[in-house]
C-alpha cells in the first residue's frame, strides 16, 4: 500500500497589514512564525497609489517642483532641491552661491525636525510616550523657526530653478542662533532620556541587527546605512549645495559608543548625532553666509521660457533625513512639462534591510524595527501595476473551470 | 536601572503647557455654543498665538490692476486660479490654493499678495470667503 506523506507545517504564517495599528502607513509583512520568534520574514510595498509623476509630466517644471515638495510631508524640500538640481543641470542654470548656503540651511532645519519626529515615533512604538511627547515638544521650536524663515511649517516653497526664493537676512540670525542654543541643550536631555534609560536599553540593544556584510549587501542609504558602520552620505560623497565648503564628517554610532553593532539602539544614535551635527552645520553655514543674489534668473517667465527651449537628462540627489533621494528628469525642447520625472525616495533602498532586521526576533519587535529605517512609504509607492492578463482573483466561474479541467484531466489519465 | 525621564517628567509639573489652548481653556460641551455665546459677548476666545512676519496666508487680490495677463495661471501648481473671459478678471479658490505665492512673483502688476490670515476652515469650500475675486 502506498503511503502519503504529510508534510508537517513548519509553524504558523502570519499576516501584518496592510492596514494595522502598529504601523503608520500601508505596507504588508508575510512572516513564517515559530511560537513568537520570526523565521522568515518577507513584505509587500506598493499597497499606496499615487500617480504623481503622472501629474508632474502634465505640469510645467516650476509647478512640478511644488508638486514634488509635497511627495513627502516630512522632507519636502529634499524632493524639491533634488528635481530643481535635475532641472537645473539640463538648462545649465549656476546657482548663486548664496541660493547654494540657504538650500543648506533649511535643509540641515529640516533634518534636525525630521529625525525629531522619528525619535517621538520610536518611542511610541516602544511604549515610551512621555518620550514621544517630550521629542515632540522640542521638534516644535524647529518648526516655528522654519516657519519664521519660510513662511510656512512644512511646506516651506523656499526653492526655485535657479536659487531659492527667500533670502535669510542678518536680523533673522539671533533667532536662529536662539533656536541652536535651544537644541543643544535639547539634545543633551534627549540623548539622555533616550540611550541611558534602562527600558530603552532592554528593547534595542541587539535587537534588528543589520551587520556591517549585510549591509553592504543590502545597499541602505542615510542613518540605517551608517548604523550599522557604513560611511555612506550623499553631501559627502557627492557633495553639493554649500556642503563642499565646510567640516562635515559620517555619523556612525561608534563616535558615541566606540563600537558599530547595527541594532536598533545604534540607529538611535545615529539619528541623534545627526541632530547634533545638523546644528554645527547650520552655525558654520551663518558664519561663511555670501552675499549676492538669490536667483539665477529672478523672473519666473524668463526662466520658463529657458526651459522651454532646454532638452536632455539628469539626475538630482540629495542626502535626506532618511537618506539618498534621487530625481531623473529629462525634458525635451519645445515642452513646458517634463517629458519623464522618475522619483527614488530614499525608504526604497532601505526596505530590503527589513528582512535580515526581522528574522529571528519577536513578533513584539516589529512595529520597532519596522519604524526603525524611518521608512516613508507614501513617498516610496508610485503605481501599482496590474496586468489585464494575469488575475489574481479567482472568481466562482474560474473555480468552477478549474474543478472540470482537472477532472478531464484525471479521467484522460486513467484512459491511458 | 536608570530612567532618567522620570526626572524630566517631575519638572514638567511644576510647568505651565506647552501648548496653546486655543479656542477655549477647556473644551467646550459644543464648538458651536461656544462660539454663539461669543457671539452674544457671553464668552471669549483664548487667541491663537502669534504669526510671524513673512507667513503665508490667505490671497490677496487687487482686481482693479489686474490686466488679465493669465501668467498667474501658467505657475499655480494647484490649478486654483480660474480666468472669466467675459470680465478678464480672475478668481482664487483658496480651499485648492496651496500658498505657495508663485503667482505674486510672476505678477507684472503686483496685483496679488499673501496675507497673513490662515484661518481658512469651511464646511463649504465655494464659500464666500474661499473665493478671492
Amino acid at each position: 500500500m502506498k503511503t502519503i506523506e504529510v508534510k508537517k507545517p513548519s509553524g504558523y504564517a502570519t499576516q501584518i497589514g496592510p492596514a494595522h495599528p502598529a504601523l503608520k502607513e500601508p505596507v504588508m509583512f508575510s512572516l513564517d512564525i515559530e511560537g513568537e520568534r520570526i523565521k522568515k520574514a518577507d513584505f509587500v510595498p506598493g499597497m499606496a497609489h499615487r500617480g504623481v509623476e503622472w501629474m508632474g509630466m502634465r505640469r510645467n517644471c516650476i509647478q512640478t517642483m511644488y508638486l514634488a515638495e509635497r511627495i513627502c510631508g516630512i522632507c519636502g524640500i529634499t524632493h524639491s532641491i533634488s528635481f530643481s538640481r535635475a532641472v537645473e543641470q539640463i538648462a545649465q542654470i549656476q546657482v548663486p552661491n548664496r541660493a547654494h548656503y540657504i538650500r543648506s540651511i533649511v535643509g540641515e532645519l529640516e533634518r534636525i525636525h525630521s529625525h525629531l519626529l522619528w525619535a517621538g515615533v520610536a518611542a511610541h512604538e516602544l511604549g515610551f510616550d512621555s518620550a514621544f511627547y517630550l521629542a515632540w515638544r522640542v521638534r516644535e521650536n524647529v518648526m516655528d523657526l522654519l516657519e519664521y524663515l519660510t513662511g510656512n511649517r512644512v511646506h516651506y516653497a523656499m526653492i526655485q530653478i535657479g536659487g531659492v526664493r527667500r533670502d535669510i537676512v542678518p536680523d533673522q540670525f539671533p533667532r536662529i542662533e536662539e533656536s541652536m542654543k535651544f537644541f543643544e541643550d535639547a539634545y543633551a536631555k534627549l540623548a539622555a532620556v533616550f540611550l541611558d534609560d534602562t527600558t530603552v536599553q532592554m528593547r534595542c540593544r541587539d535587537c534588528g541587527v543589520l551587520t556591517y556584510d549585510e549591509a553592504r549587501e543590502l545597499c541602505p542609504v542615510g542613518p540605517t546605512a551608517r548604523a550599522s558602520g557604513i560611511k555612506k552620505d550623499v553631501r559627502i560623497d557627492h557633495s553639493y549645495a554649500a556642503y563642499g565648503d565646510i567640516e562635515i564628517q559620517y555619523q556612525t554610532p561608534d563616535l558615541l559608543t566606540g563600537e558599530v553593532r547595527g541594532d536598533v539602539y545604534d540607529r538611535i544614535i545615529t539619528r541623534l548625532l545627526e541632530v547634533k551635527q545638523s546644528i554645527g552645520i547650520v552655525r558654520q553655514l551663518l558664519a561663511m553666509l555670501p552675499d549676492g543674489p538669490l536667483l539665477a534668473i529672478p523672473k519666473p517667465a524668463v526662466l520658463l521660457a529657458k526651459l522651454k527651449g532646454a532638452a536632455g537628462e539628469a539626475v538630482g540627489r540629495h542626502e535626506a533625513p532618511r537618506g539618498e533621494v534621487m530625481h531623473y528628469v529629462r525634458l525635451e525642447a519645445g515642452k513646458d512639462e517634463p517629458a519623464a520625472w522618475k522619483v527614488k525616495a530614499s525608504s526604497y533602498s532601505n526596505y530590503m534591510a527589513w528582512i535580515p532586521m526581522m528574522e529571528g526576533e519577536q513578533i513584539a519587535d516589529i512595529p520597532i524595527i519596522a519604524a526603525s529605517i524611518d521608512p516613508c512609504i507614501s513617498c516610496t509607492d508610485r503605481v501599482a501595476l496590474v496586468r489585464p492578463d494575469s488575475r489574481q482573483i479567482l472568481t466562482k466561474e474560474d473555480l468552477h473551470r478549474l474543478s472540470v479541467e482537472k477532472t478531464r484531466r484525471i479521467q484522460a489519465a486513467l484512459a491511458k | 536601572m536608570r530612567f532618567p525621564m522620570v526626572q524630566e517628567l517631575l519638572g514638567q509639573l511644576f510647568q505651565k503647557p506647552n501648548t496653546n489652548p486655543f479656542p477655549a481653556a477647556q473644551l467646550p460641551p459644543t464648538v458651536t455654543g461656544l462660539l454663539e455665546k461669543v457671539g452674544r459677548g457671553e464668552a471669549a476666545l483664548n487667541p491663537p498665538v502669534p504669526v510671524p512676519a513673512k507667513l503665508r496666508g490667505k490671497m490677496t487680490y487687487v482686481r482693479e490692476t489686474c490686466i488679465g495677463c493669465k501668467l498667474c495661471l501658467k505657475v499655480c501648481p494647484a490649478h486654483a486660479i480660474d480666468f472669466i473671459e467675459g470680465t478678464k478678471k480672475i478668481r482664487i479658490f483658496v480651499g485648492q490654493c496651496i500658498q505657495c505665492g508663485q503667482c505674486t512673483e510672476i505678477c507684472p502688476k503686483q496685483c496679488l499678495a499673501l496675507s497673513d490670515e490662515f484661518l481658512n476652515a469651511s464646511h463649504d469650500r465655494y464659500a464666500d470667503e474661499l473665493v478671492v475675486d
